[in-house]
């Protein structure tokens, strides 16, 4: 105790402020637009050669033209379909078997050792053998998109069904559910969180083998057509090329993210 | 033919399971009790007891090691309706109060209109009224248990199974809900089994309490509760009220010590 009756204070102050501390919503923008900014400064004061990298607004102005003459459209419309068509049938195929190993122990015991040897495989190195089965069409593209899709959906589902709390199950047992019933109204909808998760998963991989596959083997679509491109050595085409892959992946995220919404109100 | 009234009886139930060294335990042994028309039959017991796993075989979620379990006086050759109350109320997230309100119905092909009904019904019983769109994660712990009686009570059951219903809420909360079931239980006896280990609550529940020891399982006592079904809690029957719950604590508190030191 101090003599001169002046007690000492120590002030206690809220030192997890920082956790909650907000930031305005224009600061998302500050980094993309910087970095477009000091790029075309950069190249405008031709610090970087055109061909190299060409600026934002040459990317956008050749853009523009292949867009107007129409050049991009098929390779965009090609690309599409094969994805599309790739990623639905995978997906589809994959929730399926994922559901039905994850139903039946038997078809566990004996098919998932199969599907976890697969799994690890780039699905890319199968191109080569699956375009001597099927040739050089259009399937063997949405071939192996569907295969790249598989699998983690498959897994994803599998797990879903597996990782079940089993009281749900129970429940439903209490109240007299048939077999059926109970794989459609608890299985099915317990494990659609992480067949959300496995979609989500494939669509990132399935982008991937489009573009592998169309560089690889094709005439057609956006990966032959950036191939085609640096070729030429027309850098600013080559990375419009890029600019619609990457908006291709983002609407493919928005509309899996919608999707998801609408599936599940009450996670 | 003479209707006989509608009773449960669980018959010389035996149940050994082999634990995790391998060695052979029984966890019930020698159980007969029977749970008559319109009776509110408490198991009370010290953890490790087994009461659960008693409740999981009438269920008919586990099958015994031996003995049996049977309806007597159903109407015609129906199969029992059974529904469950659990701890972890096992609400479907998925599905909104309503929905799961129903559920018991639709798996027994009600019609929409009679689910419709009897869902209204049920849910305006537990005070829920006004939240039939919601989803179980929107619910407090309480309404989520108030949901999970209504989807038990829906269907009718000739038997309603409750494991330890109340257990995962907090104090002031258990209090109203045990309140609140015995007010709908009045309006709608059914036989009922109920799992506790709180002795209180099998008190202020019970027609008949059931007191079990541990390893292995057995029924160590019966003990029929001998006031009205409502306002055992009131001054009056203090005295009466304290004296069962002596009795079922004095049968339980030495293997609830031992059961104490063998969680560790």
């Amino acid at each position: 105790m101090k003599q001169d009756g002046e007690l000492s204070r120590q002030q206690i102050h809220n030192a997890a402020a920082f956790l909650d501390k907000k930031v305005p919503m224009y600061a998302s923008v500050i980094g993309v637009l910087g970095i477009l900014v000091i790029w075309e400064i950069l190249c405008r004061l031709q610090w970087i050669p055109p061909l190299y990298l060409p600026s934002p607004i040459d990317i956008i102005r050749s853009g523009w033209e292949i867009t107007v003459s129409g050049e991009v459209f098929e390779d965009v419309y090609t690309s599409l379909v094969r994805i599309i068509v790739g990623y639905v049938c995978g997906a589809a195929l994959g929730i399926s078997v994922g559901l039905i190993l994850g139903f039946f122990r038997w078809m566990d015991a004996i098919f998932t050792p199969v599907v976890y040897s697969i799994y690890p495989i780039p699905k890319i190195a199968l191109l080569p053998l699956i375009i001597l089965w099927l040739g050089i069409g259009e399937l063997p593209k949405i071939v192996i998109i569907a295969l790249g899709v598989f699998f983690p959906v498959i897994i994803n589902t599998y797990a879903g069904v597996r990782n079940i709390d089993p009281i749900l199950i129970k429940v439903a047992i209490t109240f007299g559910s048939s077999r059926l019933s109970i794989m459609r109204k608890v299985m099915l909808p317990a494990s659609l969180p992480t067949i959300m998760a496995g979609l989500k998963l494939a669509a990132g991989t399935s982008l991937i083998l489009l573009v592998s596959a169309e560089m690889i083997a094709s005439e057609k679509g956006l990966g032959a057509m950036i191939l085609h491109y640096g070729h030429l050595m027309m850098t600013d085409r080559l990375l419009f090329g890029v600019f619609i892959l990457s908006l291709l992946g983002l609407l493919f995220n928005r509309s899996l993210v919608w999707l998801e919404r609408k599936l599940l109100p009450w996670k | 033919m003479v209707t006989q009234p509608m009773r449960v009886v669980v018959k010389d139930l035996e149940k050994k399971f082999i634990d995790s060294r391998k060695q052979e335990v029984t966890a019930l042994r020698n159980i007969n009790l029977t749970i008559e028309e319109e009776e509110f039959v408490v198991l009370v017991g010290p953890s490790g007891c087994g009461k659960s796993t008693l409740l999981n075989i009438v269920a008919g979620l586990l099958s015994p090691s031996s003995g049996e379990i049977y309806f007597e006086g159903l109407e015609g050759n129906k199969r029992p309706k059974m529904s469950v109350v659990f701890q972890e109320v096992a609400l479907f997230p998925w599905r909104t109060v309503y929905e799961n309100v129903v559920f018991g119905l639709e798996e027994r092909g009600a019609s929409k209109e009679e689910q419709r009904e009897k869902g209204k019904y049920y849910i305006d019983m537990v005070g829920l009224a006004g939240f039939e769109n919601a989803y179980p994660k929107q619910l407090s712990g309480g309404m989520r248990q108030r949901a999970g009686i209504a989807r038990a009570l829906a269907v009718e059951p000739d038997l309603l199974l409750m494991d330890e219903p109340f257990s995962a809420l907090d104090a002031q909360t258990r209090t109203i809900m045990q309140e609140e079931l015995l007010s709908i239980w009045n309006r709608r006896r059914l036989s009922t089994l109920y799992v506790t280990h709180n002795i209180d609550e099998a008190v202020f529940l019970g027609d008949r309490v059931i007191v079990m020891s541990r390893r292995p399982g057995e029924i160590k006592e019966t003990i029929r509760i001998d006031l009205p079904k409502l306002g055992r809690k009131d001054e009056k029957y203090r005295h009466d009220f304290d004296r069962y719950s002596d009795q079922i604590w004095n049968l339980i508190r030495h293997e609830a010590q031992e059961a104490l030191v063998e969680e560790v």
